[in-house]
């Protein structure tokens, strides 16, 4: 038996959310007695061994094929039922990245397995995997238990701590055959001028209807700058195209869960708090006191955004 | 081309959420249930397809007896037919509704199947690539952008600070991402066209389930904090009180 905890890496280095997915594994390993195994596909890819072990991984899995250089969901997922046939995994963990989301749920369907997405708490119950996971955009969380053999999660970034625990994470090298694969990644197109993708934030400065013009989000774009954080918008600021609906947060945007989401013009409609309200931290900027967005705020500032942004801008610029 | 699209009926997502006496699933009875939202958009994509370049479109439900009202929604968009799985209050997981949806789309001619990026009530993004797995065919979700030409096409995909840029063979599974198109309002003639149109239905096949619910709770809401006189308390606070700056 084994936990199986899917390392992905991009542009050569391995994301964050993976140590987060990994301490999870290391908790979940314990509680069931077995070892961890970290796996990594693509090439080059032993040099990740130490960062692997680091974070509790007992045995690195290395599936070096060139055929994985390149995303695609069949050729991942087919080389991980390999993968977790031979190291008779039962309990197989993703972090819920744009990757991971999709691929999980192809592996699950592989190999037969139950699935809870998106999950923001897991422990082990009967020898089994249980999980808790917000839906309903978080309006209810449901508690899950597997009737499976294998059980695969992913789990929601931000959630989970990582914390070093050193391993051994000796190598192992895995050859699989990643089959037939018909729909194959060829490009990526980086957005212009973004450095921090939302969902990995740990601080967000998100602006609504209340800031006016697309010229205004200058304003939190310094604002985030200072933070170290990155710009969520509200659905509004969507349908009037002053921002992409990649900045979108929410119900049918983004998922969010910062250390620090500061909502400046934002009334707090149902649909935009089902995406932030796990937020560790809230702050609203709103002229309207009675706007609900306070309802759920941990501080909140009465008042006119064009004056306060600026200014906490400035303020802030003198402490960090 | 032969499209089938897979739709989902939801609660509307202004709805409060109530958990019902069983504990296990929602209480249903005060709330409106529409066509999921991003499944509307893959409705709009097929039908935008259709209309370049000819075919027919098939829209596909598993739930129970007021599911077909989405169904119908979909038909009076410009749909052509449509098969309703029936299964009342399903407590399914993804697997066994991929698996009832996967074994009737089989049954049919199809060169593309389109889904939503995800039902706003499970939020999962797991069924269309799970039907793609049980089907033997590429998926691609997420998707903002798709061409189809001939056998093979292109799409791309959302990713976090970028795109994916992903080439597919056909048959495929693609799962729709807002931005993909806007969805078309059904016209009073497509509303009228469509009371005329039928919906075929056979009944769910209930698998067991490898993943089940088994506790619901409404989590705490959050308390109400501070209203703080300026941006010099606020900075105080996040520093001093809240110690995340
Ligand atoms: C199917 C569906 C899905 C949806 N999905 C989402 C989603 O994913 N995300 C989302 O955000 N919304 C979503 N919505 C929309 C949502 O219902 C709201 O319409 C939207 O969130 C409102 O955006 P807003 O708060 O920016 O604008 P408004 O509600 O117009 O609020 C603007 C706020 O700015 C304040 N303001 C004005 N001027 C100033 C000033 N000078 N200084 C300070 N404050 C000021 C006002 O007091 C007001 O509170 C969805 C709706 C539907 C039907
Ligand atoms: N019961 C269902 N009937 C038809 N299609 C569904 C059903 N459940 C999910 N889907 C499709 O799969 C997509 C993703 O759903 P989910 O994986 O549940 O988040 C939806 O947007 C629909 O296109």
């Amino acid at each position: 038996m084994s936990v199986l905890v899917f390392a992905e890496n991009r542009n050569g280095k391995l994301k964050k959310t993976t140590f987060e997915a990994l301490t999870a594994g290391r908790g979940i390993a314990d509680k069931l007695g077995c070892e961890l195994l970290a796996v990594v596909l693509g090439t080059g890819i032993s040099s990740f061994q130490n960062e692997l072990a680091n974070f509790g991984a007992d045995k690195v899995v290395c599936v070096n094929d060139p055929m994985l250089e390149n995303y695609s969901v069949e050729g991942f997922a087919k080389s991980l039922s390999e993968v977790v046939a031979a190291k008779k995994s039962s309990v197989v963990l993703f972090a819920a990245t744009s990757l991971g989301k999709d691929l999980a749920p192809r592996l699950a369907a592989k190999i037969g397995a139950g699935l809870a997405t998106d999950v923001t708490a897991l422990d082990v119950k009967n020898g089994k995997l249980t999980t808790i996971r917000p839906i309903y955009a978080g309006k209810v969380f449901a508690t899950l238990e597997f009737g499976s053999e294998i059980q695969v999660a992913t789990l929601r970034p931000n959630i989970f701590t990582a914390a070093e625990n050193p391993k051994a994470g000796n190598v192992e090298n895995i050859a699989v055959s990643p089959g037939n694969i018909k729909a194959l990644v060829k490009e990526i197109i980086a957005a212009a001028g973004k450095k921090l993708d939302l969902s990995e934030a740990n601080v967000i400065v998100a602006g609504g209807r209340g800031l006016k013009a697309a010229e205004n989000f200058k304003m939190l774009e310094e604002l985030a700058e200072v933070l170290g954080g990155a710009v969520g918008v509200s659905r509004a600021v969507v349908d009037a195209g002053w921002r992409p609906h990649s900045e979108q947060v929410g119900q049918t945007g983004k998922t969010v869960s910062p250390t620090l989401y500061i909502a400046i013009g934002i009334s707090g409609a149902i649909q935009h708090l089902a995406g932030m309200s796990s937020s560790k931290f809230i702050v609203a900027i709103n002229k309207d006191a009675d706007a609900p967005i306070f309802k759920i705020s941990d501080y909140g500032i009465v008042g006119d955004a064009f004056e306060i942004v600026p200014s906490l801008t400035e303020e802030l610029k003198k402490v960090l | 081309m032969n499209i089938v699209v897979c739709v989902k009926h939801v609660p509307d997502t202004a709805s409060r959420i109530r958990i019902g006496a069983n504990g296990t699933s929602i209480d249903t009875s005060d709330i409106s249930f529409v066509l999921n939202p991003y499944d509307e958009i893959a409705v709009e994509e097929s039908l935008k397809l259709k209309e370049a370049q000819g075919g027919n479109v098939t829209v596909l439900t598993l739930g129970g007896e007021n599911a077909s009202s989405s169904l119908r929604t979909a038909l009076a968009m410009g749909a052509d037919e449509a098969i309703h799985i029936k299964a009342e209050n399903w407590q399914g997981d993804s697997y066994a509704t991929a698996k009832n949806i996967a074994n009737e789309i089989q049954k049919l001619p199809f060169d593309l199947i389109l889904f939503g990026k995800q039902a706003v009530d499970d939020d999962n993004l797991a069924v269309p690539q799970m039907v793609a797995e049980f089907l033997g065919i590429p998926s691609v979700t997420v998707v903002v952008s798709l061409e189809i030409n001939g056998n093979t096409g292109k799409a791309e995909r959302e990713i976090e600070g970028g795109k994916e840029v992903v080439e597919f063979s056909l048959p495929v599974a693609i799962a729709a991402q807002k931005g993909l198109n806007e969805p078309r309002y059904p016209s009073m003639k497509g509303i009228m066209t469509a009371k005329r149109k039928t919906i075929t239905t056979i009944e769910a096949t209930q698998f067991e389930a490898k993943a089940k619910i088994v506790k619901m709770e409404i989590p705490a809401s959050r308390s109400t904090g501070k209203i703080l006189g300026g941006v010099s308390e606020l900075i105080g606070s996040l520093k001093n009180e809240a110690k995340v700056i």
